[in-house]
């Protein structure tokens, strides 16, 4: 244990060099990289989200170093032993409140507990983005749900739709088939955005049936849902198609509801940062991830930018003479002033 | 302590029939959520032992109730009182907002 002590006024509570908020690919590697320079990270990795994404997917198959394929909770298991196994702690729990501003950066938790670091890397990826329909949160449970994985099994011989054209609705699409027996694909255009091998396969496949051209205009159903109401994106027709269940895959958005009225965001709603660079807005606070990509969000390329964040982290710790060495010992240091190690 | 199991053979007895409040959690071994939210089911029983009784019921051994609560998505959690469900909640949470959820239980 290497933490910088503050004084014994403050019941030997530590400063630590570095708090990763997140654990997720982006995560979990800028806890391996961060751990490797002894920076003893503490991961805030939440309390039933831990793993992130890759949690509620299959199999992964094209993240490098696994030709045959690797189920995402295998990934994200192995991720995580990899980060421990350098010194990494991780703490199953969620962030409730930030303070930013200061050379000391302040994390409340759900238990109560707070802790301190010099610096923060920002790395709580995305959220499942809903359609906005009154229904919606109604029949959440009831027929409507963010996660085939978890659900897929309810809908057993069972009609159902999946909305969205990209990757994810491909693969949950694909996946319900293993239950279902019909999947309506609904999307908003004539064309996907998914890529060429997820499309190929959707197409494929038997029991898929695109809906091109459409929106989800109301979700139907008193208890549970009975179907949907279409708006045709071309002429705005409205038609009704009778459905089980409807799996919401529209996209993700940033998790940014603890830190948009701290840090400076972008108009696309993800945490600003400078250039290549993991820094946001303010000094000692870094980010990663699908929290600042709006564009690629894969694992890959949230592995690399928790690269970046935790390389952005020696540098800054380096520069105010913190980096390698932890910088005091084991006991409290009577007397030391908060100045001294910050 | 783990969560006790109950089935269909005993929730008439385990459930329906209790004296006091019993949250039933709706979960299968393949629920990545399901697998991350019991350990917080565990503390909250263990916090709350004579408030609550925390019973876990896989879905895939007992169909027959999954479809008579309408199951289609968990984790579920409902808690039933008098033989009736007095609420439901959907979804792995923390333990913080769970218990925000079964406030008028174990508060």
């Amino acid at each position: 244990m290497g933490f910088i002590r503050r004084n014994q006024r403050r019941e030997r509570a530590t400063v630590r060099h570095v708090i990763i908020i997140g654990s997720g690919p982006a995560g979990y590697t800028a806890a391996i990289y961060a751990a490797r320079a002894n920076l003893e990270p503490l991961v805030v990795a939440s309390s039933v989200e831990a793993g992130g994404d890759l949690m509620n997917t299959t199999e992964v198959e094209n993240f490098p170093g696994f030709p045959d394929g690797i189920q995402g909770p295998d990934l994200m298991a192995k991720m995580q032993a990899q980060a421990e196994r350098f010194g990494a702690q991780v703490l199953y729990d969620d962030v409730v409140s930030l303070e930013l501003d200061g050379p000391v950066k302040k994390v409340t938790l759900g238990s109560g507990k707070v802790e301190e670091a010099v610096s923060v890397i920002y790395a709580t990826g995305s959220a499942y983005r809903k359609l906005g329909l009154e229904g919606e949160d109604r029949l959440s449970g009831r027929g409507v749900s963010w996660c085939a994985t978890c659900d897929g099994f309810f809908f057993r011989d069972r009609t159902i739709a999946v909305v969205g054209g990209g990757d994810s609705a491909m693969e949950e699409a694909n996946f319900l088939t293993k239950f279902a027996s019909k999947v309506y694909i609904i999307h908003r255009k004539d064309t996907l955005r998914a890529s060429k091998i997820m499309q190929e396969r959707a197409f494929a496949n038997p029991k898929i049936e695109f809906i091109w051209n459409s929106a989800v205009d109301e979700i139907l159903g008193e208890d549970a849902v009975n179907g949907v109401r279409l708006r045709s994106t071309v002429d705005d027709t409205l038609r009704e198609l009778p459905l089980d269940g409807l799996f919401v895959a529209i996209g993700n958005d940033p998790r940014t509801h603890l830190v948009h009225d701290k840090l400076q965001l972008t108009d696309q709603g993800t945490i600003w940062v400078d250039g290549r660079s993991s820094r946001t807005s303010i000094e000692g606070v870094f980010a990663a991830g699908d929290v600042i990509d709006p564009t690629y969000r894969q694992a890959i390329t949230a592995a690399g930018s928790g690269t970046v964040a935790a390389l952005d982290v020696e540098h800054f710790l380096a520069a105010r003479g913190e980096a390698g060495e932890p910088a005091v010992a084991e006991s409290p240091i009577e007397g030391l002033p908060d100045a001294a190690v910050v | 302590m783990t969560a006790k199991a109950t089935t269909s053979a005993t929730f008439e007895q385990d459930v329906l029939q209790a004296d006091g409040p019993v949250l039933v959690d709706f979960w299968a071994e393949w629920c990545g959520p399901c697998r991350m939210v019991a350990p917080v089911l565990d503390e909250i029983q263990n916090e709350n032992s004579g408030k609550i009784t925390i019973l876990k019921l896989n879905v895939d051994e007992n169909p027959d109730l999954a479809m008579k609560y309408q199951i289609t998505s968990i984790p579920a959690m409902k808690v039933f009182q008098g033989g009736e469900v007095k609420t439901t909640i959907i979804g792995a949470k923390p333990k913080y907002a769970l218990e925000q959820d079964l406030a008028p239980f174990i508060g």
